[in-house]
């Protein structure tokens, strides 16, 4: 399955497309957004988004970068992640961007960041382990 | 605990799952909530699915609900007057959820003492010894839910409602 495909399969996922993810590729480099819509919001009196649907979001961009940076055979599967909450989520559009830490044959490690406003204050971090099955190449073995 | 104090604890529990509108989109319920311990539901929904294959939920429907009863745990573990904010939450992921089951989520909250809780939870789909993802989750009274919380019991006072 070409990449492209796979990270197709990713954003037609009922529950990404139900909130609206989107994934912008430069070159090499992936960006993921999560438009602001009212029914992401946790906190209305704040207003401030649920930490569920940032974290969510999170868990969804580390995904697609594993599947934009190497050829996969399948949707990595997340086998632990930890968020961090740095700053209220308020009620506007998330940008987030990954960082592969590492990639070996069955499992990867992936840094996430997200902000709003401003790239240098970042709202939450996450850091997880993801399952990954990388599709066979003939000869290279890896 | 005094039925009046349960009576209070459900008031609250509900103004805090229905009246958050992602809560609300995802379907959350609670169904216990206790001083320092809370179990909510999500239920199977086929727009919340994350890989159509298997038609297993989304991680993010685990990460939400988590999310949600942990802070709700927290809440009361403080005493029900303050709402905290996630400072952060570990999820362990066990196994997939089975397609078509609801997810239950249990927490309780091992210790609060100033201004910062520790929250454990479990989420199961119907044997709470077989979990689909346990979670450790900190949280913190921090001064912007303070101040949303005297808006809010100040629109209480008036009869008003929220949102």
């Amino acid at each position: 399955m070409a990449e492209t495909s796979l990270l197709q399969t990713l954003l037609d996922a009922p529950y990404v497309s139900r909130f609206g993810i989107e994934m912008h590729l430069s070159g090499d480099e992936l960006t993921g957004v999560l438009p602001f819509r009212d029914d992401i919001v946790g906190n209305p009196l704040i207003p401030a988004l649920h930490g569920g649907a940032v974290g969510a979001f999170l868990e969804v961009v580390a995904a697609a970068s594993l599947i934009t940076s190497q050829e996969l055979s399948r949707l990595p599967k997340p086998i632990n992640v930890a968020i961090d909450y740095l700053r209220p989520a308020r009620a506007h559009d998330v940008f987030a961007r990954a960082q592969v830490a590492r990639s070996g044959r069955r499992v990867a490690n992936v840094r996430v960041e997200a902000w709003q406003g401003r790239r240098g204050k970042p709202v939450a971090t996450l850091h997880g382990h993801f399952l990954i099955a990388p599709a066979l190449r003939g000869g290279s073995g890896e | 605990m005094t039925p009046e104090r349960q009576t209070f604890l459900n008031q609250l529990a509900e103004l805090l799952v229905d009246g958050s509108p992602h809560a609300s989109a995802l379907g959350l319920t609670h169904e216990e909530v206790g001083e320092g311990s809370a179990v909510m539901r999500a239920p199977y929904k086929a727009e919340l699915i994350g890989d159509p294959e298997t038609g297993v939920l989304h991680g993010g429907v685990v990460t939400a609900l988590l999310d949600h009863v942990c802070g709700l745990a927290a809440f009361t573990g403080f005493g029900g007057e303050d709402m905290p904010a996630t400072l952060d939450l570990r999820i362990d992921y066990m196994r997939p959820a089975k397609p078509g089951l609801d997810i239950i989520a249990e927490a309780v909250c091992l210790r609060s003492h100033g201004l910062v809780a520790v929250v454990r939870a479990t989420a199961h789909d119907g044997d709470a010894d077989d979990p689909v993802a346990t979670a450790q989750a900190a949280f913190m009274i921090t001064r912007a839910s303070k101040e949303a919380q005297e808006r809010a019991e100040r629109s209480i006072q008036r009869g008003e409602s929220l949102g």
